[in-house]
């Protein structure tokens, strides 16, 4: 079989390319430390959740704690149509903190997506979507459901409020 | 500008016509079965394609927000489940199953010997189409006590009415059949033909379907195992991130099962309209090879960012995907080559001036190079997609979409409809209508499609979602930064760029039903003979036709990377972790 010059140049070429492209991917996970989404969070009993037992499905009630210095977790719940904190009150957290999101949903598949940012996950009922990130400036930022879940998925949305270390006032930890 | 592929003058009246004219209805004559049977597919595959894409216009107008008034905001839904259950299962694979018809009858030369198994698998789709629209429609039309609009992917705990699954596994089932079709085919052909080299279009089929069947057990499983008893109530729970997984296993290879009947058309059709010839058949059959080995063990990449599936799975469906790039680049390779070499025959020259000699106001020809070149277009942002840390930026934003436009929507679609204004002559001995009409059409859709999918792109880099009524959110206060341009700027390239692909998909079916609708003509335009490739399948390892040992590799890549993380999703219970269905 006879391959043509170019064509081989060409296969060379490509070749190339693909490695490259596998080779960032791997930097960008060992190098910068780009953190995947994983199985961390484990599973849980999405009945359970619905019920309103967080304690007994292992998974705190809705809200942000402190757990450290300059750690905090957030819990929530997305579920048809909002998220629980963020629609009807924003998630409170201090700025340049570590923040860790446990993301679970008692009902269908959800997405929970920070606009502007590269906070994306999936929200599956059984699954709880574990990451942890950092916003360094204060503001708001949007949180918006970005798989359909049902008729009225369009107005399933939220809000983060990172606001100065000084300012972060820690009601929402009332669930503890 | 060079003329209509094969043509030559009447000298009396000044017409183009196909040389020789006894050839006129070449295919139709010599094949009238499988030429009926092809005709039926395109007739379906057509009336989808045409609801499908009116529901699309619907949609650009609708989320941008330029005009909400066919459906409120909670029925969007159902319209966009139509636009993706019709245009993405129903449209492709009645194509699908009426060009391979063609392309193997031809290439075998023999009529189908199994009339009534093509009625089966004919009838058996349209049934499932039939059940599945039903259910789609019930969400529209109060009278249906059934709704399904639970969108193509079908994710559970979100429950459709049962006849929307029984009628996707149908669809399903129904095209095995049309596969078995063909393979019974190529066993009858090798029983007389005892050492030949499989003819090409026939291996591209094979290869093809092989890999179709592969990939249709991830869905199959789903459906039949899982979705049918639960939508039954037979069983209370099936497991969310399991049946989700099972449906990427297919939703990824699919795409392939949509572009290999355009890479069939692009290598064997394209280099003769162009003028010219295929520069490899070895290399071809290289490609269809390395599709079938990979276009499988790659589905968890749109699960990237997906709970409950460990990265190390995620990064091997990663490096699996980057290495399927390639037998697109070598296809991108020679079908340019092709263009540029056929062009050239005509007498073309210069760097870039053989440009000039191609038959551009042959809308075949330029739909299938149009399609190419926005397929290279979709490519890069497909690279985007596949790059695990970047995903995270675009997962489930309108990029997309924008994003398989490019690809099924245009590589496959256009190059779909393109191909017919060469087929449909010869499955019906008449001569295309309306030819202006017809030579414009592929540019519509290009500038369309240049318009909508930029604009999809730009938006999701600025965070706006997919499959969404009202991205707009206006209590929430959240407002879409663009890199380049603002959000309403956008918002109105989408609609225009939706409106001008509606536009072209009438133009298109207008062309097509004043065709079939007139009488045969004394004279058509296209001539059915496909030129030998410059170096031909003498020159390639035989191995190449060996299917057996490509499904075995295919298979064993199949296990070696859905293996462990299906073990390790199953190991929380295949029927547990869900919560109760939620009907829709
Ligand atoms: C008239 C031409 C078309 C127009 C105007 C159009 C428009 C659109 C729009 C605006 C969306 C986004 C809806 C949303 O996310 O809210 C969409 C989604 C989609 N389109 Fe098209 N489209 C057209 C043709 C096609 C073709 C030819 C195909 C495939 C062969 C296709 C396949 C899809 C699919 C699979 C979806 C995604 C559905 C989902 O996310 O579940 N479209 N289309
Ligand atoms: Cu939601
Ligand atoms: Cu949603």
């Amino acid at each position: 079989m006879e391959i043509h010059r170019f064509e081989k140049l060409w296969l060379g070429v490509g070749l190339v390319l693909i490695v490259g492209l596998i080779a960032t991917v791997a930097y960008g996970a060992v190098g910068p430390g780009v953190a995947m989404m994983d199985d961390d969070g484990g599973t849980i009993d999405p009945e359970t959740v619905a019920d309103g037992n967080y304690e007994q499905a292992n998974f705190k009630s809705p809200g942000v704690r402190q757990v450290g210095e300059d750690e905090y977790t957030a819990h929530v719940v997305a579920r048809q149509f909002l998220f629980e904190p963020g629609t009807q009150e924003p998630i409170q957290v201090p700025a340049g903190s570590e923040v860790t999101f446990y993301v679970t949903s008692p009902d269908v598949v959800h997405g929970f997506s920070v606009v502007g940012t590269n906070v994306n996950t999936m929200v599956i009922p059984g699954q709880v979507a574990q990451f942890t990130t950092q916003f360094d400036e204060s503001g708001e930022y949007g949180i918006v459901c970005h798989e359909y879940c049902g008729a009225a998925h369009h107005t399933m949305a939220g809000t983060i409020e990172v606001v100065p270390q000084s300012q972060f006032n820690s009601t929402m930890t009332v669930g503890e | 500008m060079a003329t209509i592929d094969d043509t030559a003058t009447d000298t009396e009246t000044g017409e183009e016509y196909a040389t020789p004219p006894e050839e006129r209805s070449a295919y139709l004559d010599r094949y009238p079965s499988a030429a009926r049977i092809v005709r039926w597919c395109f007739l379906v595959a057509f009336g989808a394609l045409g609801v499908g894409g009116l529901f699309g216009m619907i949609q650009a107008l609708h989320r941008t927000g330029v005009f909400r008034g066919f459906v409120s905001s909670s029925d969007y839904y159902s319209v966009l489940t139509g636009h993706g259950v019709l245009l993405v299962l129903v449209f492709t694979t009645f194509f699908i199953a009426g060009l391979f018809t063609w392309a193997v009858t031809q290439s075998l030369e023999m009529d189908l010997p199994r009339p009534r198994l093509a009625v089966t698998w004919f009838s058996m789709i349209l049934l499932g189409t039939v059940l599945a629209g039903t259910a789609i429609l019930g969400g529209l039309v109060d009278q249906i006590p059934a709704s399904a609009d639970v969108l193509y992917t079908m994710y559970s705990p979100m429950q459709a009415h049962p006849i929307f699954y029984i009628g996707a596994a149908l669809i399903i089932v129904g095209s095995w059949i049309a596969g078995a079709n063909y393979f019974l085919m190529y066993r009858d052909w090798r029983a007389e033909n005892a050492g030949e080299r499989i003819p090409l279009q026939t291996f591209m089929v094979l290869t093809t379907f092989l890999m179709w069947y592969l990939a249709t057990v991830g869905i199959a499983i789903e459906v039949v195992v899982f979705l049918i008893p639960w939508s039954l109530g037979l069983i209370s729970e099936v497991n969310p991130l399991f049946t989700r997984t099972l449906f990427w296993y297919f939703g990824h290879p699919v795409v392939y099962f949509w572009l290999m009947p355009a890479y069939l058309i692009w290598y064997t059709i394209l280099p003769k309209l162009s003028g010219g010839r295929l520069f490899s058949d070895p290399l071809a059959r290289v490609v269809f090879v390395l599709f079938l080995l990979l276009s499988t063990p790659t589905g968890i990449h749109h699960q990237y960012v997906d709970p409950g599936i460990p990265e190390g799975f995620k990064f091997v469906a990663m490096t699996n995907t980057m290495f399927l790039l390639l037998p697109s680049l070598l296809t991108a390779f020679t079908v340019v080559a092709s263009i540029e070499h056929g062009a050239r025959q005509n007498g073309g020259g210069g760097l870039f001036g053989w440009l000039k000699n191609l038959p551009w106001d042959n809308p075949a020809f330029s739909g299938c190079t149009l399609a190419g070149l926005m397929f290279a277009a979709g490519g890069f942002s497909g690279m985007i997609n596949a790059g695990m840390n970047i995903n995270y930026l675009i997962h489930n934003t309108l990029w997309v979409p924008g994003h398989f436009h490019l690809t099924v929507g245009t590589a496959s679609a256009l190059t779909f409809m393109a191909i017919t204004y060469w087929l449909l002559p010869q499955l019906t001995g008449k001569r295309i209508r309306n030819y202006t009409i017809a030579s414009i059409q592929p540019y519509v859709w290009f500038i369309g499609m240049f318009l909508m999918s930029n604009a999809m792109h730009r938006a999701g880099l600025a965070g706006v979602p997919r499959r969404t009524a009202e991205p707009q959110y206006p209590s929430q206060g959240i407002t879409f930064e663009g890199v380049v341009g603002g959000v309403s700027e956008m918002r109105l390239q989408i609609a225009i760029g939706g409106v001008l692909l509606t536009v072209s998909l009438a133009m298109f079916l207008y062309v097509i039903a004043t065709t079939w609708l007139g009488p045969r003509s004394e004279r058509i335009r296209v001539n059915g003979r496909i030129p030998k490739p410059l170096s031909s399948a003498d020159d390639s390892p035989r191995v190449l036709d060996n299917m057996k040992l490509w499904i075995a590799i295919a298979v064993v890549l199949v296990l070696l990377t859905y293996g462990p993380p299906v073990a390790s999703i199953v190991a929380d219970g295949i029927f547990a972790g869900g919560s109760a269905p939620v009907p829709v």
